[in-house]
């Protein structure tokens, strides 16, 4: 099958959100039989695409034609129809069924209303071996680890006919050998005739796996590319639209005063587990102390630690030497601890409330945004006029709600009422997460002038240049626990991906 | 390498910068949220299409059972339109203006106090008993009613917050529950301990209130048709239904403290990330709901019947319910809302004595209500896009900028 025959071709596709356009002008052509990446930056729009592919919504714009064939999806189960199949980033079965049952929901063999399990799990047993994809059928799905979820996801695909997978960043929730066993299960699929679409921004896997890779940009696709004709970097850059920031050459701002100290903080899980493992820190004046890790790692338990809303089962908190353990996290916010929250829409923001009760989230404390109990609109307004200024927030007024703004414009909203406040602590998680190139390059710049000013910053990221290129020193959490400690000079790429996956970090000579 | 806990880990619904404001929320809370950046004038516009495509439903159901809709239409607003029903129709608007913002404050921050029912029975019945115990002069007695009113209400909705917050018992369940339970706790203190058997009457009641906790008649209208005449009164706590409402706009919509509470509606997981205790909102604002609810009553213990007895009214609370969602929550709404559901009840009468089915205006409201509710579903979710498109439009941003 492989070939010059298209399984999938998209041509002009666009598809609008209020506020914002997810994708436009996508062109996409899917060979027969091959494995197709299409990679690109958080937020760039390719799961949006692969909704539209998938029928989960409709584009604005643009033709879908299947093996040579126009489609119009309604919904999924039209797309199923043509032979597609996605399995979805986050699994969706229900845990009280068994493996066979999951498998069969929705498309059950039937006689007469009764199902005929036999019949399904002959026809189960042929998908597993043409596929190499092997689950116990009786095994309870409650049982079941993510790798093995994952395959009863492709099975339950494979056994409504799909020849055409789309995979969303299947890789993000599998352990390295877990990676090595799904590629080979894919080849298997390939090499017996289905067409996979891999969506990732993990550029090592995209180059190994993929027959063919599709780089998306702010919602455009813009390059097609083959493996062997790029190298990491390129298709980095490919993705990013520019070069890399890197970290450069600056005088340390570092000073002496300690602002946020962290002693042996634990914070416990279910059952004996640790979320949060014996965490010891020290971020002085100055200073951006960088936290690479996988998510999961127990960052989030951290900042709810540093911030208040666990109580640790040991370890102590101080901010500006003053012991804070045992407060209430409205204490810490009005005593110089601000807070980037890691996920904007669901921590950050009054999304249907105007922006400038969205600047006055958290900091209605102070007396200038009050008369009296009442709150004192006009300065309230006055005040948000000015962070929009301050940060560049693309915007009519500061009366419009905050769903109406773009992402990157949301976010440096955020920024600028958590900066506006003049903390001495800042705790930012994922601050550029999902933004686009000219609003990351704002943000980080208001947070290097901030530090440059003494404050002292945690910050959480999963992109490796941003942590590279503002932090003063780094830790790598695994498993709860920090594992390693180094300086941004001597942090590489592979080295942190090392220690992110549990590898030892070697005591310095 | 570790497999993310999904407990633990924050959803990331940023990622692909979908902007579809409300996707997480539950149909409930839609319902009583109006979308912001949706004017008023178009709030109201859409209230007022949807009371009239109620009419129009309701008119195709009496035009199958074979009546004449214009005709009974007609009917309604002849009866309606005069001064004593006008008045009459203040007079049963003013505990619904109560009950639906006890309601409203619940849905401020998302809690539903289907319990207004219970507290205003509970709290009309505590001020009848408490308030015929003491003697006082007249203006301290009435506040001094009022005030236990709002107490026995706000203790009855506390057991409801106390059971979410310390046990994580749904608020609904939780007033619904109640509700019932109330009823009983009522019945049995009355009947062992509070009935007065006065000689110069039948009837069974509580010991009546001293003339100094009587609220005064505001005034009263008289028509004579004929040979009959027809008086109704106004019960002056109608102003205080009034200060309620003007109170509650004050609280929530500009204290500091509303600000907390509508933040904690909005998104109860940024105003706790920006330390706003939930807990502590959740408490203050169930309790602030009985209070309120707790006065329900009083416009008919304290201005008619001067007693609590077996013929207490009921339903003001499951009404309170329907007039918040018709008012969105808004203090006018509210009195608007609340003067219609009092002037389609003052037509009732009327409609009977002119041989149409007195049950329409029961079909009417529940017709309101649903169109009420998806109208204001359908215009929210056009305004929300709009205002979106506006807004990008106003920016004139190149469309590569703003996928992200």
């Amino acid at each position: 099958m492989t070939g010059d025959a298209l399984a999938v071709e998209l041509k002009g596709i666009e598809k609008r959100f209020p506020g914002v356009i997810a994708n436009h002008d996508v062109n996409l052509k899917v060979r027969a039989g091959t494995i197709h990446a299409i990679v690109g930056e958080n937020g760039a729009g390719k799961s949006t695409l692969m909704k539209t592919l998938y029928g989960m919504h409709q584009p604005e714009a643009g033709t879908i034609i299947v093996d040579g064939v126009q489609h119009v999806f309604r919904s999924p189960s039209d797309a199923i129809a043509a032979g597609i199949g996605m399995v979805h980033q986050h699994f969706m079965l229900a845990d009280n069924f068994t493996v066979l049952e999951n498998i069969i929901l929705g498309a059950e063999p039937a006689t007469r209303g009764v199902i005929s399990f036999s019949t399904a799990r002959t026809k189960i047993e042929a998908l597993m071996d043409s596929s190499g994809t092997h689950v116990n059928l009786d095994a309870p799905t409650s049982d079941l680890g993510v790798g093995q979820r994952q395959r009863v996801e492709i099975l339950k695909v494979l056994y409504r006919g799909a020849r055409i997978l789309i995979l969303d960043e299947p890789t993000a929730v599998l352990v390295p050998q877990e990676v090595d066993e799904l590629f080979s299960n894919l080849h298997r699929l390939v090499a017996d005739g289905a067409t996979i679409i891999f969506i990732s921004h993990k550029l090592d896997e995209v180059l190994t796996v993929s027959d063919d890779i599709t780089v998306i940009r702010a919602g455009t696709t813009v390059a097609e590319v083959k493996p062997d004709e790029v190298s990491r970097l390129q298709l980095a850059e490919l993705m990013v639209g520019s070069e890399l920031p890197s970290p450069h050459g600056r005088t340390s701002t570092v000073g002496t005063d300690v602002r946020l100290e962290v002693r042996n903080l634990s914070v416990a899980g279910p059952g004996d587990k640790r979320l949060l493992d014996d965490v010891s820190f020290v971020i002085r004046e100055g200073e951006v102390l960088g936290v690479a890790g996988v998510e999961g790692n127990g960052q989030f338990e951290l900042c709810e630690a540093i911030l208040g809303q666990v109580h640790p089962i040991h370890g102590t908190v101080l901010i500006a030497g003053d012991d804070v353990t045992s407060t209430a996290p409205h204490f810490r916010l009005v005593n110089g601890l601000s807070y980037i929250p890691f996920d904007r829409h669901r921590e950050g923001l009054l999304l249907d409330a105007p922006l400038w009760e969205n600047t006055l989230l958290g900091r209605d404390a102070d007396e200038k945004f009050l008369r009296g109990p009442f709150i004192n609109a006009a300065a309230t307004r006055a005040d948000c006029r000015e962070v929009i200024a301050a940060f560049d927030v693309r915007t009519p007024s500061e009366v419009v709600p905050a769903y109406a703004l773009s992402g990157g414009n949301q976010q440096k909203l955020l920024v600028g009422r958590e900066l506006s406040s003049h903390p001495r602590v800042l705790v930012a998680a994922h601050p550029t997460r999902g933004v686009d190139i000219g609003a990351q390059a704002a943000i980080w710049e208001k947070l290097r002038l901030a530090r440059d000013q003494g404050l002292a910053v945690l910050l959480i990221s999963a992109d490796l240049e941003e942590l590279i290129g503002l932090s003063d020193n780094i830790v790598v959490m695994f498993d709860g626990r920090i594992n390693a400690r180094l300086t941004p000079a001597e942090a590489t790429p592979e080295l942190l991906g090392t220690y992110m996956t549990g590898g030892l970090q070697e005591i310095a000579s | 390498m570790s497999t993310p806990e999904p407990s633990t880990m924050p959803l990331s619904t940023a990622t692909e910068g979908i902007m579809n404001p409300g996707t997480n929320d539950s149909i409930w809370t839609r319902l009583v949220r109006p979308t912001s950046g949706q004017s008023v004038l178009i709030t109201l516009a859409s209230s007022v299409a949807a009371v009239f495509i109620a009419m129009i439903i309701a008119g195709l159901l009496l035009l199958v059972t074979g009546k004449n809709p214009i005709d009974a239409y007609g009917k309604m607003l002849h009866a309606g339109l005069t001064p004593v029903k006008l008045v009459e129709a203040m007079q049963r608007a003013t505990p619904l203006i109560i009950a639906a913002v006890a309601v409203a404050i619940g849905f401020k921050m998302n809690l539903f106090n289907i319990g207004v029912e219970g507290q205003f029975l509970i709290g009309m019945f505590f001020a009848a008993v408490v308030g015929a115990k003491v003697h006082m002069a007249a203006p301290l007695h009435v506040t001094f009613v009022i005030i236990i009113a709002m107490i026995a209400g706000a203790a009855w909705s506390g057991i409801a917050a106390y059971l979410k917050v310390k046990k994580g018992v749904n608020e609904v369940i939780a007033t619904i529950m109640l509700n019932s339970i109330a009823l009983s706790v009522i019945d049995w203190l009355f009947t062992s301990y509070f009935r007065y058997q006065s000689s110069a009457s039948l009837d069974v009641k509580s010991k009546p209130l001293p003339k100094t906790a009587w609220m005064p008649v505001l005034f009263t209208v008289t028509s004579k048709t004929g040979r009959s005449t027809q008086h109704q009164t106004l019960t002056s706590f109608v102003l205080i239904a009034l200060l309620v409402v003007v109170l509650f706009w004050l609280v929530v919509y500009k204290s500091k403290f509303g600000f907390r509470l509508r933040a904690s509606g909005y998104n109860a997981v940024a105003a706790r990330t920006a330390g706003i205790s939930s807990s502590r909102m959740i408490v203050v604002a169930m309790l602030m709901s009985g209070a309120v609810a707790g006065l329900a009553g009083l416009p008919y213990l304290l201005g008619e019947s001067h007693a609590y007895g077996p013929s207490r009214p009921d339903g003001y609370g499951f009404n309170g319910i329907a007039v918040a969602l018709l008012g969105r929550n808004h203090p006018a709404g509210i009195i608007a809302a609340a003067f219609l559901w009092g002037f389609l009840d003052s037509v009732s009468a009327p409609l009977q004595i002119a041989k149409l089915p007195q049950s329409i205006v029961l079909v009417l409201k529940a017709i309101i209500l649903i169109t009420v509710v998806i109208v204001n579903e359908v215009v929210g979710r056009r305004v929300a896009k709009r205002t979106a498109d506006r807004t990008a439009a106003q920016l004139a941003l190149p469309t590569a900028a703003v996928a992200a």
